[in-house]
């Protein structure tokens, strides 16, 4: 894959936040209508469609039922489950599809609707292990926040720092769910959920959908459509040990994805003006960018407590404000945010923003892609 | 206190279950001397499906734990705030558990060494542990 060759044409997505009485597929539809629009161009010229599967329902044969509903006959498409890494990597899978001349313009979407349904699909056991007590997919996470206090003295206040950044950008968005600013001591006073994460450290249960419309460069500049953002690069990595047979918690595949899609993009880390790192949880954020080497390993608490990672600093993080204020929505959204940085549009604008890096990741640390799009 | 949530036990799994209501650890080991848990058909390393059980000395260290704030299950929640914990046997393999009878003469800390307490919990023996 030549980077730069396949670019993100247009984007759409829903309200966010609590959309009672709508499907995911209806969801869906509403984002891709809104991609066409911004790309100006027909759902004709459509031949790919592909949809992350919704997490809290799943259902057999899904990326049909979208693509039905969006009248398309797609040459290539279907569902992808890496839970939050999905989104990243279809685009990757798309990029290679439209490389191999298996289709020429695709729809990515991706919709969930856990506020306004169920949100079992977070709250179940998780694993065997039931009769101990281990439910949830908070918990997972705070035992690997708890390992990294241990090994690298990462304290709350810390991770506190990513929530009040991804809070201030997320007020600046208009779209964004929840529009409240925090300080560090609002952080404090968050109730602890499953020690040592807080409420604050955790993503919101969200409605919505986000979907991007991704053709070649040479297709778009057929059909007319300006403003497209490169695919710089895109790579994955995923854990297959569960949380408790992974050798080192504090460890996983993100630096692995990073490597990859780095290496294809032809940059270094520290060629990225502006990243969208997928914060499920603060722990998720900060551990991102220790294993990118947007800051040394360990020393991710140190690296957003001095304020790096607000607008304004040397890394602008979340800048429409991510899972923890946008939207909690597995991913997609960030996509979005990357596009309207390079495009000059966002709410949170980094000046000059010409590489902007966005990850995904699911399970609890287990799937990891990442996305680097250029100006 | 409510009742815990049974274990789902299958043929795969049965010993291990047994194990405990028999007063030992048992964790498995294919041929090759690869050692894990949960219990597994096939080794996750070489995919030998000569796989045995051996009894663990019950001596672990903590590598992690979480207290929960907030009853995921309804059934948990008579015993909020409860710890869960990860720990890793002295002879390698990991496993969930709970930390019984840490208090703020022993706190919960990183690497601290830990024994075996099984516990029997209704119809089920549950392996916690305590601090060495």
């Amino acid at each position: 894959m030549r980077g730069g060759d396949v670019v993100i044409a247009g984007i759409g997505h829903t309200a966010y936040g609590k959309l009672p009485g709508r499907s995911t597929v209806s969801l869906n539809v509403e984002a891709c209508r809104g991609a066409l629009a911004d790309a100006g161009v027909d759902k004709d010229v459509v031949d790919a469609v592909w949809a992350k599967v919704p997490t809290s329902r799943l259902e057999f044969l899904y990326g049909t039922k979208v693509a039905e509903a969006l009248g398309v006959h797609p040459a290539v498409g279907g569902v992808l489950d890496l839970g939050g890494a999905s989104v990243i990597a279809m685009i990757s899978y798309t990029a290679l599809a439209i490389q191999a001349g298996m289709c020429e313009v695709a729809l990515i979407t991706s919709a969930d609707n856990p506020r306004s349904g169920t949100r079992a699909a977070y709250d179940k056991a998780y694993g065997d292990d039931a009769p101990y007590g281990w439910f949830g997919i908070a918990p997972g996470y705070a035992l690997i926040a708890r390992r990294h206090m241990a090994e690298y003295g990462t304290t709350e206040e810390q991770l506190g720092a990513i929530a009040v950044a991804c809070r201030r950008h997320g007020d600046a968005n208009p779209a964004a769910q929840l529009r409240k600013p925090i300080t560090l001591a609002d952080y404090g006073q968050s109730p602890l959920l499953v020690d040592p994460l807080r409420r604050d450290d955790c993503a919101l249960v969200s409605d919505g959908a986000a979907a991007v419309l991704v053709t070649s460069a040479h297709r778009a500049r057929e059909l007319g459509i300006r403003d497209v953002v490169p695919v710089l690069g895109f790579g994955q990595g995923h854990t297959a040990w569960d949380v408790s047979q992974r050798e080192a918690l504090t460890a996983t595949a993100a630096g692995d994805s990073a490597r990859r899609a780095f290496g294809m993009a032809g940059i270094r880390p520290a060629h990225v003006d502006v990243a969208q790192l997928y914060d499920c949880f603060t722990i998720t954020a900060l551990m991102t960018l220790e294993e990118y080497g947007l800051c040394p390993r360990g020393e991710g608490g140190p690296f957003v407590a001095d304020g790096n990672v607000e607008l304004g600093g040397s890394l602008p993080l979340n800048t429409s404000g991510g899972l923890l204020s946008e939207t909690g929505m597995p991913g997609m959204q960030m996509v979005l945010e990357g596009v309207r940085q390079l495009r000059g549009e966002s709410s949170s604008q980094v000046d000059g923003a010409g590489v902007c890096v966005v990850s995904g990741q699911g399970g609890v640390m287990h799937t990891h892609a990442t996305l680097v799009l250029g100006g | 206190m409510s009742t815990l949530p049974a274990p789902v036990i299958d043929d795969v799994n049965r010993p291990f279950w047994d194990g405990l209501d028999a007063g030992t650890l048992l964790y498995q080991h294919c041929v090759n001397g690869h050692r894990w848990l949960p219990a597994r058909t096939h080794c996750p390393h070489c995919l030998s499906d000569e796989v045995e059980w051996a009894p663990a000395s019950g001596r672990a260290v903590l590598v992690s734990w979480v207290v929960y704030r907030h009853a995921f299950d309804a059934s948990f929640a008579e015993r909020l705030p409860y710890n869960v914990a990860l720990v890793e046997l002295r002879e390698g393999p990991r496993l969930l558990t709970n930390v019984v009878g840490a208090d703020g003469e022993r706190p919960l800390a990183a690497d601290m060494p830990l024994r075996l307490a099984i516990q029997r919990e209704g119809d089920v023996s549950l392996a916690r542990f305590r601090p060495e």
